[in-house]
């Protein structure tokens, strides 16, 4: 199973950076233990919202085929506590980038408030290793990522969905 | 910058990146040995030299080489490393302390080699003079 922790992408910049949203619900099975009564987005969690967005960030620039996967977290502070009902904000931006991983600076805000910083460092799998482990199949971004995908496309076109025309409206008596 | 200036901003990179205690990064720590190195703070460690030094594309190979050997027997014998196998490390690690390590050349004791001086020496040796 692979948890999603994004809703969608507002922003995508190939290459450079990309912003995504994440609304807490309380009806989310952690805040039922983290903590009762009280419910604290888990900071691990919202980590791993910002690995998302920025191991998206990160794999379009070589189209998904590396297997970019979260290798160690640099840093992270963290400044105030998010409670479900509040929406988090994840800014990443790309500050190295090469052949073997890349670094993110993951910056999350809650409406004006800064939340936290985090820099994340993400490897590629060695080609090599990895495909005699997993075989060519790419693991990483698979499934739900790959709806992921497709809305961070969206968010790069800066297009949205187009709905239908509405009807006109009933003539009146 | 002098190789003294260059140390000191090693050690605080390591610091940072291993979570090394700032006493325990001296010249001669091994990166694995002493600091606790993993292969993937390799990597992360030559990230940090390029960005703090401004230096460019860090070559793996030239700084923390794997497979130096290729398993090739005329340079590692009986768990030893040959004559051979020293003349190669010196040509491909020429800021090692070889000297010390063929005293007692066990192939398995290689990764001793990655030191801290080590670094210091190979970003020394790439700042513009």
């Amino acid at each position: 199973m692979r948890w999603i922790w994004i809703d969608r992408f507002t922003a995508f910049e190939p290459g450079r950076s990309a912003v995504a949203t994440k609304c807490l619900s309380a009806a989310e099975d952690h805040f039922a233990e983290h903590f009762p009564g009280f419910p604290v987005m888990p900071a691990s969690l919202i980590i791993e919202g910002l690995a998302q967005t920025g191991g998206i960030l990160v794999g379009e620039v070589n189209q998904f085929r590396e297997k970019v996967v979260l290798a160690k977290i640099q840093s992270a502070k963290f400044h105030r506590e998010v409670m479900a009902g509040e929406t988090l904000t994840y800014t990443v931006t790309v500050i190295d980038l090469r052949d073997e991983g890349a670094v993110v600076r993951g910056v999350v805000t809650c409406g004006p408030d800064a939340v936290g910083e985090v820099d994340i460092f993400f490897a590629h799998l060695d080609r090599n290793r990895a495909q005699q482990a997993f075989g060519d199949d790419n693991f990483v971004f698979t499934g739900e990522m790959q709806h992921l995908l497709g809305m961070a496309k969206l968010a790069a076109a800066k297009t949205a969905p187009q709905l239908p025309p509405a009807p006109p409206p009933p003539d009146q008596p | 910058m002098t190789q003294d200036e260059v140390f000191e901003k090693v050690k605080t990179i390591l610091t940072e990146s291993l979570g090394a205690d700032d006493d325990a990064v001296t010249p001669q720590a091994r990166l694995v040995g002493d600091l606790n190195a993993e292969s993937i703070d390799f990597l992360d460690i030559m990230f940090r030299l390029e960005r703090e030094f401004g230096l460019p594309k860090i070559d793996r190979n030239e700084l923390f080489p794997e497979s130096i050997f290729q398993g090739d027997p005329k340079f590692v014998q009986n768990g030893l490393v040959t004559p051979g196998g020293l003349a190669e490390l010196r040509a491909k690690m020429p800021f090692a302390d070889i000297a010390a390590y063929e005293k007692n050349p066990q192939f398995e004791k290689i990764g001793d080699l990655f030191t801290v001086d080590l670094i210091t020496k190979f970003v020394h040796s790439k700042l513009p003079k």
